[in-house]
C-alpha cells in the first residue's frame, strides 16, 4: 500500500498488507495474523521442497539483479559445510525505502522469512545487515529478533522443529557500496566494503569463506507469501502472459509526484497507470519531465516512455531502462537535468569504494565536468568526453557502481542533450579553471 | 593520515584515552564474539561502541578496539575511513546529516541544508556551531526518498523536514 | 558456460595466446600464461608474490566468447581459450585506464626517482593517449614519511595496494591501509607505527611507480645512469639474489632479484645497506711486505714470493678464512692448506633472526654469513674462538678476516688478505695482499640449503687489487701445490671436479638462478 498514502484500490498488498498497523510489529500481533505458521510448515519441510516451490513461483530476486530466488537456493547442497544466509537490508540504492517500511512495520515478516531461507539453504546462521542510517529498523528488527528467540521461534531448537535458526543483525556504517553482495560480506566480516573478484562466487565461497546465499529483503519476505499460499497463487497475482516476471512488486515513489510512497502491485502493471492514476501524476502544476523508474543506477525514461511501458522486468528493459530495485525517481519540468544528473554522479564518486581505476577516477572526473557545464564552463567538446569516459568505465570493473555513474549521464546526453548544449556559451573552446583565472589570483 | 587527523583537533589526539570494553561494554562485547566465527567480524559493532560512548572514534579508540579484536591500528583506521558514519573528529552534541541526493534535491533539499546552517549559525558544512551544539553535513541517501527531506539528528531519522520546519525542529533541541 | 573440453596435453591446459599455443597447468592465470608465450600483460597491481587485488583493470584482455574483457591477473587459463591482449578492444580498455591514472598525477617525471623505470611511464609510451582531457584542478596530498627507508608522495600513487597487501600478507605487520575512498583515498599509516620491519623496503621495490621512494637512494642517479649487474647477497646464508646498481663504478643500490626458490622478489634492509661498505674509499689498494722500514709497497711476485716463503718453512700454519669468501677462493686457500699442512678455520658471526613470515624459509639468518655452507665443505671448521691454539710461533693466514677475533695471537706472523688494512694490522701483518670485494670479483655461495648461486663483477677494484680466488691460488701455486685457472669459472670447473659435493655442476648451468649440491643441507623447520 501506499504508506503514508491509504492503498489505493488498484494495488495488491501482500508484502504491504500492514503497513501503518502498529500491532504488526510485535510478536502477538505477528502470530494474530498468522505468522510463523508458515515458518512451522517449512521447518518440517525438506529444503529441496521448499527451493522447488519458489523455484516453480517464478519469484526473482528483489534487490537488483532479478535473479531467480530458488534456483540461487539450490545451488546450497547439503554438504556438510557450514553455510550462512545474508539479509541484504544495506537499501541504498538512491530512490529506493521499500525494505525500510517492510523493516518499520513488520519486522516479524522479515524474521520468519530470514528463518524460512535460512533452513532452505541448509544454514543455521543467518545476518541481516541493515544499513547504519537506519536507526528505526534496526530497533523494530532487533526488538522482533530478541521476541522471537524468547518465543523459541529462533535459536537451537527453532519452533520445536529440532533445526538451530540463528538470527543477527548487523549494523553498517554509511557505505552505498555496501549494498553489492560482496562487498556486503566484507564488510560483515569486519573489512572496508570492497566487492571481491568473482569467482569464487559466494554459494561456493561466501561469508567467511564459507558458502552463502544473500537475499534482499524483500524477497525473502515474499518467499514467505509463496509457501503459504503456493506458486499458483503467487503467478496469478502478475501479468499472466509474462512468465518471467512474477506476483506483487514494492515500488518506491519519489521526487516530484504527487503522492510519494511505497506500491504494491502486480508484476506487469501499466506505468501509465501507475504513475498518474495510484501516485496521483506530477504535482499540482506540474508535467513529468523525466522518470528513473529502478533506483538511481538504471537509464533515464522520458514520459512518453513510460506512458506505454508495462512494470516488470521485461517490460521496462523493453522500454529502455531497467527494473532494478524498483526506486521511481520523479523529475518535473521545473528540473534542471544536468544540475540532477551532475548530482547524481557526485553520488557515486562519493560512493566509489576505491578500487578499480576506472571508477576511482572516473566517477570524480565525470562529476567534475558535469559540475562546470552545470556551472556555465563547459565546451562543447566536454560532452563528447563524457560519453568516451562513460564508455571506458562501463563492463571493466569489479562490480557495477562504476557502470551506474556512466548509465544517467549518457541516458541523460541521449535525451536531454540540448539542456547541456543550452548551458554551454557559444563558441566556447577552452575553459576557465577556478583557481588558475587571473581574475580568481 | 597524520596530516588530516592533526588539524584542528590535535589537542585531542593525546587526550587521556579512557578504555571503552570494561563493565557492560565488556560483556556486551564478549556476546558479540558469540555471533561470528571471527573477531575481526565484531570491527564494525565494536567501533559503533565506541562512538556511542566517547561521541566519535578517535586514534587511541581505534587502537583500544584493535588490541581487543587482535587486530592492528592501520587496519582499523582503513575500516574506520571506508564508512561514512564514524566521526574522526568530535562533532557537536546534535550532528545533523541531510540528505540531498537526487530524488530529495529535486524537493528543494539544499534550501534545507542552507536552513540548517543558518538557523544552527554553523554557517558551513562540517563546522561545529560556535556555542558546540551543531554540526551539520550532507549525506549521500539516507534510503527515505518518498520522505523528502530526510535528516538525521544523531540517531533519529526526522521526515519530510522543509525550509519552514528547520526553526521548530531545532527549538526542540538542547 | 560451455562444456569443459578434453585436454589436448593431459593434465596441462592448452589455449592461445596472441596466436601461440600455450601450454601451462591449471589455474594459472592468464598473466603468467603470457610470460610463458612471450606476452606482456600491461599491470599494475599483480605481482606474482602477493595475493592478487584485480583492482587496477590494467590487465583487461578480450577472451573469446567471454562478454566482457577479462582481467588477465584474476582469469584462469581454460581449455582452448583464445586470447587476445593486442586486440584494439582491450588496448582501448587499457588506454583508458592510463588515461584515468594520469588525471590527478602530477606529471613530475623530471623530479622523479622512478622516471626510467616507471611502469606508468612505459604503459604511457606504449599504449596511452597522446594528449590530456583532463581541464580540472588536480587533486593534491602533501608527502608523507612513512619511517623507515619509506617517503610516500600521495600525488603519484595510483592505489594499487601492492605495499599494503605486501605488509599485510607477507611481512604479516599491517601498518599500512588504504584510507579514505573515491578519489579521496590514500594510503595510510597510523600514526606511530612505522614501516621499520626489517623486510619492510620491499614496498619501495614493489610500487610500480613513484608514490614509495628510498630515502637512501633519494635523487641519487637516474634509473638510464645505472649499470646493473647480477649478484648474490652477502649478508647471510640465505642467499638473496640482488641487483648491484652503479654508478661510475660506485654502488647506488642494491635491490632484490626475483628467484622463487630463495627469496622470491624481496631482499631485507640489512642487505640494501651493503652497498656503504661496498664503496670504501680506504681500501689497501698494493702489495705490501714488511721490511726494515716497517709496510712498504711491493710487486705482487715480491709480495707472494715474501708469503710463500713464511709458508713453506718449518712453521705451524693457520688459515682464518672469512665464511663469505667465495667458494673459489675457499677452494683455494683449502689447496694452499693442504700443501702447507695448515689448519683451516672460520668464525661465522651470528645476529638476531629476522624472517619474512609470508615466505617459506625466507629469512634475515641469524648466521651472517654468505658462504658457512661452502667453508664448512672446504674444511674450514666453525669456531667462536678459532685461534684458540694458534702459537706464538705460528703464521697465520687472515683470510678476509682480519675484524673477526678481537685478539691476535701475540708474536705470531700475521700474511693479510684483505680489502682494508686496519692500524692494528699495519702494525703486525708481515705481508698485505689487497684483495676485491664481492661486487669486484666473479664467484659463487652455497647458500644454507646447498644452493650455489654465481654472483657477478659489477665493478672494477681499485689499483692493484686482484681477485681473492687468484690471489689464493697464486699462493697456493707459489707453495708448489700446482698451477690454477684465472679465471674463477675455471676455477670452479677445478673444483666441481675435484670436490664430491659439486659433483655435476657446471659454472654455465648455474646461470643467475642457482643449482643445489648433490648433498643439500637439510631443510629445518
Amino acid at each position: 500500500m501506499g504508506y503514508p498514502h491509504p492503498s489505493h484500490s488498484r494495488e495488491t498488498p501482500v508484502l504491504s498488507k500492514y503497513f501503518g498497523d502498529a500491532e504488526a510489529r510485535t510478536l502477538a500481533g505477528w502470530q494474530a495474523r498468522g505468522g510463523y505458521e508458515t515458518l512451522r510448515q517449512a521447518l518440517a519441510t525438506d529444503p529441496v521442497e521448499v527451493q522447488n516451490v519458489v523455484k516453480d513461483s517464478g519469484l526473482r530476486g528483489r534487490g537488483g539483479a532479478g535473479f531467480p530466488t530458488g534456483v540461487k537456493w539450490s545451488f546450497m547442497k547439503p554438504d556438510g559445510k557450514t553455510h550462512y544466509l545474508c539479509i541484504n537490508a544495506d537499501e541504498s540504492e538512491p530512490g529506493t525505502f521499500k525494505d525500510r517500511e517492510l523493516m518499520r512495520w513488520t519486522p516479524h515478516q522479515l524474521v520468519e522469512g530470514t528463518a524460512i531461507a535460512a533452513h532452505a539453504i541448509y544454514a543455521e546462521t543467518a545476518y541481516i545487515y541493515i544499513r547504519g542510517e537506519y536507526t528505526e529498523p534496526i530497533a523494530r528488527v532487533r526488538e522482533a529478533v530478541r521476541e522471537a528467540y524468547a518465543a523459541g521461534i529462533l535459536g537451537a531448537n527453532a519452533m520445536g522443529s529440532g533445526k538451530r535458526v540463528d538470527v543477527h543483525v548487523h549494523k553498517g556504517a554509511g557505505a552505498y557500496i555496501c549494498g553489492e553482495e560482496t562487498a556486503l560480506m566484507n564488510s560483515l566480516e569486519g573489512r572496508r566494503g570492497n566487492p571481491r573478484i568473482k569467482p569464487p562466487f559466494p554459494a561456493v565461497a561466501g561469508l567467511f569463506a564459507k558458502p552463502t546465499t544473500i537475499n534482499n529483503v524483500e524477497t525473502v519476505c515474499a518467499a514467505t507469501h509463496v509457501l503459504r499460499n503456493g506458486a499458483d497463487w503467487y503467478k496469478s497475482l502478475s501479468n499472466p502472459a509474462n512468465p518471467k516476471s512474477t506476483g506483487t512488486k514494492l515500488f518506491s515513489v519519489c521526487g516530484n509526484v504527487a503522492r510519494p510512497g511505497n506500491y504494491e502491485v502486480g508484476m506487469g502493471f501499466s506505468m501509465k497507470e501507475f504513475l498518474w492514476d495510484l501516485c496521483g501524476g506530477p504535482p499540482a502544476g506540474r508535467s513529468f519531465k523525466a522518470i528513473i523508474p529502478g533506483g538511481s543506477s538504471v537509464p533515464i525514461l522520458t514520459p512518453e516512455e513510460c506512458e506505454t511501458a508495462v512494470m516488470d522486468y521485461e517490460g521496462i528493459q523493453a522500454a529502455g531502462s531497467l527494473l532494478g530495485s524498483g526506486g521511481v525517481i520523479c523529475f518535473d519540468d521545473s528540473q534542471d537535468m544536468v544540475r540532477q544528473i551532475a548530482r547524481l554522479a557526485r553520488f557515486y564518486a562519493h560512493e566509489s569504494c576505491a578500487q578499480c581505476t576506472q571508477c576511482r577516477e572516473g566517477t570524480a572526473w565525470t562529476t567534475r565536468i558535469l559540475e562546470r557545464i552545470r556551472d556555465g564552463q563547459g565546451t562543447m567538446k566536454d560532452l563528447d568526453t563524457l560519453l568516451e569516459i562513460a564508455d571506458n568505465m562501463t563492463g571493466k570493473t569489479i562490480c557495477v557502481l562504476s557502470d551506474s555513474c556512466a548509465t544517467p549521464v549518457v541516458s541523460g546526453l541521449k535525451k536531454f542533450r540540448h539542456e547541456f548544449e543550452a548551458k554551454i556559451p557559444k563558441n566556447r573552446s577552452s575553459v576557465m579553471i577556478p583557481g588558475f583565472s587571473p581574475a580568481a589570483a | 593520515m597524520s596530516l588530516h587527523a592533526m588539524a584542528p583537533h590535535g589537542h585531542d589526539q593525546h587526550a587521556d584515552h579512557v578504555p571503552v570494553f570494561t563493565g557492560a561494554r565488556r560483556a556486551e562485547l564478549d556476546e558479540l564474539l558469540t555471533r561470528y566465527p571471527t573477531k575481526m567480524a565484531a570491527l564494525l559493532p565494536a567501533l559503533w561502541m565506541l562512538q556511542e560512548d566517547r561521541g566519535w572514534v578517535s586514534p587511541d579508540g581505534m587502537a583500544e578496539v584493535a588490541r581487543e579484536l587482535e587486530l592492528t591500528p592501520a587496519y582499523v583506521q582503513g575500516v574506520v575511513t571506508f564508512y561514512t558514519m564514524y566521526h574522526q573528529h568530535p562533532v557537536g552534541r546534535h550532528f545533523v546529516q541531510v540528505c540531498t541526493t537526487t530524488p530529495c534535491n529535486v524537493c528543494g533539499a539544499e534550501d534545507v541544508v542552507n536552513a540548517f546552517l543558518r538557523e544552527t549559525k554553523c554557517g558551513e558544512l562540517g563546522v561545529t556551531s560556535p556555542d558546540g551544539r551543531f554540526t551539520v553535513i550532507e549525506v549521500e541517501c539516507l534510503g527515505a526518498c518518498g520522505f523528502a527531506t530526510p535528516v538525521m539528528v544523531n540517531g533519529t531519522m526526522i521526515e519530510c523536514v522543509s525550509v519552514d520546519s528547520v526553526k521548530d525542529l531545532l527549538a526542540g533541541l538542547d | 558456460m560451455t562444456a569443459p573440453a578434453a585436454p589436448a596435453n593431459p593434465g596441462m591446459v592448452t589455449l592461445t595466446i596472441e596466436g601461440r599455443e600455450v601450454i601451462v597447468p591449471p589455474g594459472t592465470n592468464l598473466i603468467e600464461a603470457a610470460k610463458t608465450a612471450g606476452v606482456l600483460v600491461p599491470h599494475y597491481c599483480y605481482h606474482p608474490s602477493l595475493p592478487v587485488a584485480g583492482v587496477c583493470r590494467m590487465c583487461l584482455v578480450e577472451v573469446e566468447k567471454f562478454p566482457k574483457l577479462a582481467p588477465a591477473c584474476a582469469t584462469s587459463v581454460g581449455e582452448g581459450q583464445v586470447v587476445h591482449v593486442h586486440s584494439e578492444k582491450a588496448r582501448e580498455a587499457r588506454k583508458g585506464v592510463l588515461e584515468f591514472l594520469l588525471i590527478n598525477h602530477p606529471l613530475d617525471c623530471p623530479i622523479c626517482d622512478q622516471a626510467g623505470e616507471c611502469e606508468l611511464q612505459d604503459y604511457t609510451f606504449a599504449e596511452g593517449r597522446k594528449d590530456s582531457r583532463y581541464m580540472e584542478p588536480k587533486r593534491f596530498n602533501p608527502m608523507e614519511d612513512f619511517g623507515g627507508d619509506v617517503l610516500y608522495v600521495p600525488n603519484r600513487c595510483i592505489l594499487c595496494t601492492r605495499c599494503v597487501r605486501f605488509m599485510d600478507v607477507v611481512a604479516h605487520d599491517p601498518v599500512l591501509n588504504v584510507s579514505e575512498r573515491g578519489d579521496r583515498a590514500y594510503i595510510g599509516k597510523f600514526e606511530g607505527s612505522d614501516l621499520t620491519h626489517e623486510w619492510a623496503s620491499n614496498v619501495v621495490d614493489l610500487c610500480p611507480v613513484g608514490a614509495l621512494l628510498s630515502k637512501d637512494f633519494l635523487n641519487k642517479a637516474r634509473a638510464w645512469e645505472l649499470d646493473r649487474t647480477a649478484s648474490i647477497c652477502p649478508s647471510c646464508s640465505q642467499g638473496c639474489n640482488v641487483t648491484l646498481e652503479m654508478r661510475d663504478n660506485v654502488v647506488v643500490r642494491i635491490r632484490p632479484r626475483p628467484n622463487m626458490a630463495v627469496n622470491q622478489h624481496f631482499a631485507c634492509e640489512t642487505g640494501r645497506l651493503n652497498y656503504r661498505w661496498i664503496n670504501r674509499r680506504d681500501r689497501l689498494e698494493y702489495p705490501q711486505v714488511r721490511t726494515a722500514d716497517g709496510l712498504v709497497t711491493a710487486s705482487w711476485s715480491d709480495a707472494i714470493a715474501k708469503a710463500a716463503a713464511l709458508l713453506t718453512g718449518t712453521r705451524r700454519v693457520t688459515v682464518l678464512a672469512s665464511p663469505s669468501l667465495s667458494n673459489e677462493t675457499l677452494f683455494l686457500l683449502g689447496r694452499l692448506a693442504a700443501q702447507v699442512g695448515a689448519t683451516t678455520v672460520t668464525t661465522i658471526r651470528r645476529g638476531h633472526e629476522a624472517p619474512l613470515p609470508g615466505v617459506p624459509d625466507l629469512s634475515l639468518r641469524a648466521e651472517r654469513a654468505a658462504n658457512h655452507t661452502g667453508a664448512e665443505v672446504f674444511g674450514f671448521v666453525d669456531s667462536a674462538s678459532p685461534l684458540a691454539s694458534v702459537g706464538a710461533d705460528d703464521v697465520l693466514i687472515l683470510a678476509d678476516a682480519a675484524g673477526m677475533v678481537p685478539t691476535l695471537p701475540a708474536g705470531s706472523t700475521i700474511i693479510v688478505m684483505g680489502t682494508v688494512l686496519d692500524d692494528a694490522m699495519r702494525e703486525l701483518a708481515a705481508v698485505a695482499l689487497p684483495i676485491c670485494n664481492f661486487a669486484e670479483e666473479d664467484g659463487t655461495f652455497t647458500n644454507l640449503r646447498g644452493r650455489v648461486q654465481r654472483f657477478l663483477q659489477a665493478k672494477a677494484p681499485p689499483a692493484q687489487v686482484r681477485p681473492s680466488y687468484r690471489v689464493a691460488g697464486d699462493l697456493a701455486t707459489a707453495t708448489g701445490a700446482g698451477t690454477f685457472p684465472a679465471l674463477a669459472s675455471d676455477v670452479f670447473g677445478a673444483l666441481a671436479a675435484h670436490v664430491p659435493a659439486f659433483a655435476g655442476l657446471s659454472y654455465r648451468n648455474l646461470g643467475l638462478q642457482g643449482s643445489v649440491t648433490a648433498a643439500p643441507a637439510e631443510v629445518t623447520a
